[in-house]
């Protein structure tokens, strides 16, 4: 199998958000990057079925702040290739990277073939204009499959599961070429010692492929943008037990439970 | 301008699910300042009876088509696409739920329509909609202008109340014919999770017990509550500990990290360890004779008083709440 | 009466004598040396270094055995039984250089009189002994004593040599007339027993004895490298190369590797030399079990399985020659939970009388799971959360001084401001919310006593010692280079550097494991500082405080680097009553959280957390309402125990710090 992981960085919200002057986007000044969380488990997932069916792992990544760290340790994972497209990140929208990526298989240099498997996070959290690996099977022409936590090859096809609610899954028949939004792995993302991304920094190379980058980056009109107030203490309820039970049922209707 | 507003209704192994309620209430709301009508569309097996549970909408389009049970996201787009351009729906709304997510990033991208994703509120300004969008886990919103009235919606689950979407009239229905192409992405079959323990990482709501709770039979009123929310009891570790639950319902450092749409927290003071497991829940209230007990500086809703005494009085409410 | 001088069935006996000598020390020679081609096999290490001081060391730990006494029962046996030992080895060779070159002009050592009244009386002190341990072995057995083959064995002949020894006089005595001698005084009375035997035979007799005596002794010869006893042989090397000798035990750096040590070892060929030297030098004791908290309160780790485990694996691939056959060393021989419930606690090395080394040990394997990927989730989230933020809290790095806003008054930035004393808080100082009030207590205190330090804000990362001890050696390396090269921008007041910090465990990976470039750095503990601030009168008590209280000795404080004194010394100022718990000092039992234990899920066999077991002996100790601790782990660990172990009412757990700000009033008074 042919198997391409996309992974995307986004902002790492341990670190304190801050919106920048203009009040309509994220001020970039404290920002750091991460590994979008269900992309680390696309990548899993991919390493998983590699070693289960052979194959070649490649990650694609556009550019971003610390993204060479993420494709060095995806390479000390186990991913055979790591492809960086030298188009910032930072102020593209979905659809925008959706289409880069999409030039990125139509570049000549790689293309979708019969065992082809994309494979990117079901979401992450700064898809305003939509997920990505959707609309990226959009314009692919793929078939698609978002929330799936499982993969496992059958014959020239595929055999995955799709996560509902509660634990109920679906098990799902997908042909290749396809796209996978993956929420989690089978297994939880494996761990890499320090010590072997740091030979692979000094082993590995990241290719590069230069894309042009889209003219329209964002498409939404964003009007403002603004941090929830801030959550501080417990709203108390007082008052007698059944005055009290009767708040919290409120509280549980409010927050669509009930 | 929206000539009328589309919920993509959601079903699940016969049933509607909730975000549909939540949408329809969202979609009422916005239909009647915009004074256009809420349509709603139904794909699937048993879809025709299914309907006339949507009375919040004016009119409910159905495809009454086993060939549409849990299809493909983009045979379900295709279906909205064709019922968009046959109607005329300016505001489509689509749940950001396991279920459906996807479907409105296809539909967008085949459309050219704007998608706003992860909607919590919606207002009306003018003629235009401001959608407020819930991004980073919550630490940052954002208002997206729909400027013509023109849009798919993302809504995030459990930002709507339901009731606004509930209604016991019956709609009037239309039939779709839509023809449906063989897929490559076939649904087989469902999976039910492990008959072993319940796994709370995959909860709504999750009733918390600590030390607080005091006995291992007090244990069962949290279990009734749990019943009666859908959701399950678990706990801090010294509950775990004396063996009044198993481990796999352990939250906190050494046990689960929970992310439920609803944490009660009852008789648990809130120890880091205990925090660091159950902090990302959308909604925590907290239970506690201890008005200083460190739970209630993060929790969002708290009541200073015996949580032994309080369960059964809340069980019953939710009960009646129910119906 | 030359014993050789006879024949033995046709032959001279001193052919008899050689025949057999050359036998047993071909055959002792050649397991030896196969042993020691064994052990060569092992990764290098350089344990060469400073050759006298680890001569004295094993001098010392050899000829005195000091560790030995730690457990009172076997203590003066097993030291009787060694001395003995040693004696008669030293007279089995004289007498078998005697036998084997006659024309040496010495006589038998029985044939001078002070060396025979030596030999009689240590022959019945060891015999004591013998009984005594017979005894124990069969009314008493303690649980922990298996009665092994080797065990047994080696028992019976010891006694049969001391028998040998005491007959043989007997005999001489009645050989040379019966009238004895008070420089064989139980020869003597022995030897009325066999009056009536003529001298003609008695000298048979003695002869005989004397031949019984030397075969034995040969034939133990031959037998000891096959069984435990070989740490006879080992055990001295063992504690000549042990790493305590010159250098401190905190210190998990391999000197002089060759390969690289950071991916650890799956295979027994990747261990040191020196950690398979161990399984050699082991007596199978079982003090380290007896003293590990791990196997107390349930878990399947027995240090002492560790070493005995690679030893028989080693033993099984190295001399039969295939490794392919044989179950592998880490996951199969060795489990992986066996490897990570190991608390890094050092009692089992620090009571170990043949100063074996599991901790190294334990570490490697771990290092060989971490190399892997093989780390439990959580395990694997916190390695995470240090790799990106250098902490265990997954809080950003700027969150790190956060704790300094409370305070009234602003802490240096040691990166900008010059500074004499650069405290590093760790992270749990830093981090826990139960932490916070207790910091900013030490910061008032160590302001009022006029102390000009800063810290290194959102410069300080995890110092490493926990990481170092998951196994995650490269990003103890990553966490060290930050910390060094924070600590490099520091500007110093004065040339005498120094690092104060609150945490034992970063007080030991600071001190023993940082090699800062150019020296002269000195570390020490906050409760160093404070005994010390107290004493010169910088610190001035505003009251005293009274009651008794009880100390926890941390492992990385006490075991690893012997400050026991300076708290208890601040508590005796406060002028508290301390009331020492049954196992203290280096004793202290650990609270189960370091080695990144305290990150680790504790698995469903528990039968006690170490902290619960901790916690039910200070509450056995009479009017004790305070159980002291210094340092910030035991602070979560020990609060929770107390809650866990039913113990809340009777016992409150305080930092030191905070005793200290209660004989200030602290919040009464201005910060100078
Ligand atoms: C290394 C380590 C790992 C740990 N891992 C975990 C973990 O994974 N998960 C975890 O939960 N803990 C963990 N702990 C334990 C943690 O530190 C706390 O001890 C524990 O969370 C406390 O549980 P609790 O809140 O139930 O009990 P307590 O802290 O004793 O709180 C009981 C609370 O109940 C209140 N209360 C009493 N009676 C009533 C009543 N009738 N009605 C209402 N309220 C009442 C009290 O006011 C109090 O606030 C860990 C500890 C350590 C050291
Ligand atoms: S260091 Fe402590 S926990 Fe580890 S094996 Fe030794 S005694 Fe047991
Ligand atoms: S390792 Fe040391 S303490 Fe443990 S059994 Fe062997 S000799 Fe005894």
């Amino acid at each position: 199998m042919n198997i391409f992981v996309v992974l995307k960085m986004v902002p790492d919200t341990v670190e304190e958000l801050n919106v920048s002057q203009d009040g309509k986007s994220l001020d970039s000044e404290f920002l750091r990057f991460k590994l979008n969380d269900p992309d680390e488990h696309a990548l899993e997932q991919a390493l998983i079925l590699k070693e289960k069916c052979g194959g070649k792992v490649t990650v694609i990544a556009l550019d971003a702040p610390e993204v060479d760290d993420v494709l060095y340790t995806a390479l000390a994972k186990g991913a055979d290739r790591a492809v960086k497209i030298p188009v910032s990140q930072a102020c593209l929208g979905t659809k925008a990277t959706a289409k880069v990526l999409s030039d990125f298989f139509s570049s000549g240099r790689e293309a979708v073939t019969l065992d082809t498997l994309v494979l990117a996070g079901s979401y992450a959290i700064d898809d305003l204009e939509g997920e990505l690996a959707p609309m990226l099977a959009v314009h692919l022409g793929l078939p698609y499959l978002g929330v799936v936590s499982n993969v496992a090859a059958s014959g020239p096809g595929l055999v995955v599961q799709k996560e509902f609610a509660g634990g109920l899954r679906g098990e799902f028949e997908v042909e290749l070429p396809a796209v996978l939004g993956i929420q989690s792995a089978e297994k939880p993302p494996r761990y890499v010692p320090v010590a072997k991304v740091r030979a692979v920094m000094k082993s590995a190379k990241i290719e590069e492929l230069e894309i042009p980058s889209p003219t329209d980056a964002v498409c939404l009109d964003v009007q403002r943008t603004y941090k929830p107030e801030a959550g501080g203490r417990a709203e108390i309820f007082e008052g007698s037990p059944e005055e009290i039970a009767d708040k919290i049922v409120d509280a549980l209707a409010k927050s669509g439970v009930i | 301008m929206a000539i009328s507003i589309l919920v993509l209704a959601e079903q699940l192994r016969g049933g509607i699910s909730d975000i549909t309620y939540e949408m329809l209430g969202a979609g009422r709301a916005i239909a009647q300042a915009l004074g256009v009508p809420l349509e709603a569309v139904l794909l699937g097996s048993g879809a025709s009876q299914l309907a006339s549970s949507l009375g919040a909408a004016d009119k409910v389009f159905v495809a009454d088509n086993p060939g549409l049970d849990l299809a493909a996201p983009e045979a379900v787009a295709e279906v909205v696409k064709t019922l968009i351009d046959k109607t005329g729906a300016g505001i489509v709304l689509v749940g950001c739920t396991n279920v459906s997510l996807g479907i409105g990033s296809i539909l967008a991208a085949r459309s050219q329509m704007p998608l706003v994703n992860f909607c919590r509120a919606i207002k009306v300004d003018g003629g235009a909609l401001i959608c407020t969008s819930q991004l980073f886990g919550g630490k940052i919103l954002s208002d997206v202008k729909l400027a013509d009235g023109r849009g798919i919606i993302g809504v995030y689950p459990g930002a709507f109340p339901l009731e606004q979407g509930r209604s016991p009239r019956t709609p009037p229905t239309e039939a779709i014919d839509v023809p449906v192409q063989p897929s490559k992405v076939r649904f087989k079959q469902y999976i039910k999770p492990e008959t072993g323990d319940v796994d709370i990482t995959k909860q709504n709501v999750l009733v918390a017990v600590g030390r607080g709770i005091q006995t291992q039979d007090n244990v069962q009123l949290a279990e009734e509550l749990a019943q009666a929310l859908g959701g399950a009891v678990c706990a801090s570790r010294p509950v775990i500990d004396q063996g009044w639950l198993p481990l796999t319902r352990q939250v906190g450092k050494s046990g689960m990290t929970v992310k439920p749409r609803v944490y009660l927290a009852f008789g648990i003071s809130g120890a880091p360890e205990h925090w660091e497991g159950m902090q990302n829940s959308q909604c925590i209230i907290a239970v506690n004779t201890d008005p200083k007990a460190p739970i209630f500086d993060g929790a969002h809703y708290g009541a200073v008083t015996d949580a032994v005494e309080l369960l059964p009085v809340l069980t019953e409410k939710v009960k009646m709440r129910k119906g | 009466m030359d014993p050789v001088k006879i024949n033995l069935g046709g032959m001279p006996g001193i052919v008899c004598l050689w025949t057999l000598t050359v036998l047993a020390f071909g055959v002792f020679g050649w397991r030896v040396s196969r042993l020691i081609k064994l052990i060569r096999q092992g990764r290098y290490e350089d344990r060469f270094d400073n050759p006298g001081r680890r001569l004295l060391h094993a001098l010392k730990h050899v000829l005195l055995q000091p560790r030995i006494f730690n457990e009172r029962a076997i203590g003066l046996p097993h030291f009787l039984i060694f001395w003995g030992f040693v004696i008669y080895a030293t007279c089995f060779n004289w007498n078998l250089l005697r036998g084997l070159f006659p024309f040496i002009p010495i006589p038998y050592p029985e044939e001078l009189r002070i060396v025979g009244l030596f030999l009689e009386l240590f022959s019945v002190l060891v015999l004591i002994s013998l009984v005594v341990a017979a005894g124990r072995r069969m009314f008493f057995p303690p649980p922990h004593l298996h009665l092994s083959f080797d065990a047994n064995v080696i028992l019976v002949l010891i006694g049969l040599l001391m028998l040998s020894t005491l007959f043989g006089s007997a005999f001489r005595v009645v050989a040379e007339g019966g009238h004895g001698s008070a420089w064989a005084p139980f020869g003597t009375v022995l030897s009325k027993a066999f009056a009536s035997v003529p001298p003609e035979s008695a000298r048979r007799f003695a002869i005989g004895i004397w031949w019984l005596h030397m075969a034995l002794v040969l034939a133990f010869l031959v037998y000891l490298p096959y069984s435990k006893h070989l740490h006879l042989l080992a055990s001295p090397f063992n504690v000549f190369f042990s790493q305590a000798a010159t250098r401190p035990v905190g210190d998990l750096t391999v000197p002089g590797a060759k390969e690289d040590m950071s991916a650890g070892a799956s295979r027994w060929q990747e261990l040191t030399w020196k950690q398979l030297l161990g399984g050699f030098a082991c007596a199978e004791c079982g003090r380290c079990d007896r003293a590990c908290p791990a196997t107390a309160s349930g878990h399947p780790l027995q240090p002492q399985q560790i070493i005995q485990k690679v030893k028989e694996h080693a033993l099984r691939c190295g001399l039969s020659g295939s490794d392919d056959a044989a179950p592998k060393l880490v996951g199969e021989v060795i489990k992986e939970d066996e490897i990570w419930a190991c608390t890094t606690c050092m009692a089992c090395m620090s009571r170990c009388a043949v100063w074996n080394e599991q901790i190294p040990l334990i570490v490697a394997l771990r290092r060989h799971l971490v190399s892997q990927g093989q780390v439990e989730k959580n395990i694997q989230d916190m390695l995470g959360n240090l790799q990106r933020y250098g902490n265990s809290f997954g809080k950003s790095d700027r969150m790190r001084a956060k704790w300094t806003q409370g305070l009234p008054f602003k802490v240096k930035d040691a990166r900008k401001e010059p500074v004499d004393i650069v405290w590093f808080t760790g992270d749990y100082a830093a981090f826990d919310p139960r932490m916070i009030e207790i910091t900013q207590a030490t910061a008032k205190l160590f302001s009022l006593a006029g102390v000009d330090l800063g810290i290194l804000y959102e410069a300080e990362r995890n110092s490493g010692n926990d990481v170092r001890r998951v196994g995650e050696e490269g990003l103890f390396e990553m966490l060290r280079d930050k910390n060094l090269d924070a600590f490099s921008k520091v500007k110093w007041k004065s040339g005498a550097r120094i690092i104060v910090t609150t945490d034992p465990h970063s007080y030991n990976t600071l001190k023993n494991e940082y090699a800062f470039p150019g020296g002269g750095v000195v570390v020490r503990h906050y409760t160093e500082l404070f005994d010390e601030l107290i004493r010169s009168g910088k610190l001035k008590l505003n009251r005293r405080l009274s009651g008794k209280v009880t100390y926890h000795d941390p492992c990385y404080l006490g075991r690893y680097n012997g400050v026991y004194e300076p708290p208890r010394s601040v508590l005796a100022a406060l002028g508290l009553e301390l009331v020492e718990m049954p196992r203290s000092r280096d004793k202290s039992y650990c609270c189960g959280a370091g080695g990144g234990r305290i990150w680790m899920e504790d698995g469903p066999n528990i039968k006690e957390r170490p902290a619960e077991n901790r916690i039910r002996e200070a509450i056995s100790l009479d009017e004790v309402k305070t159980f002291v601790v210094a340092c910030p782990k035991d602070i979560a660990m020990f609060r929770d125990a107390v809650k866990t172990a039913g113990a809340e009412g009777r016992i409150e757990v305080k930092d030191i710090a905070e005793l200290v700000a209660e004989a200030m009033n602290v919040e009464d008074r201005k910060p100078v």
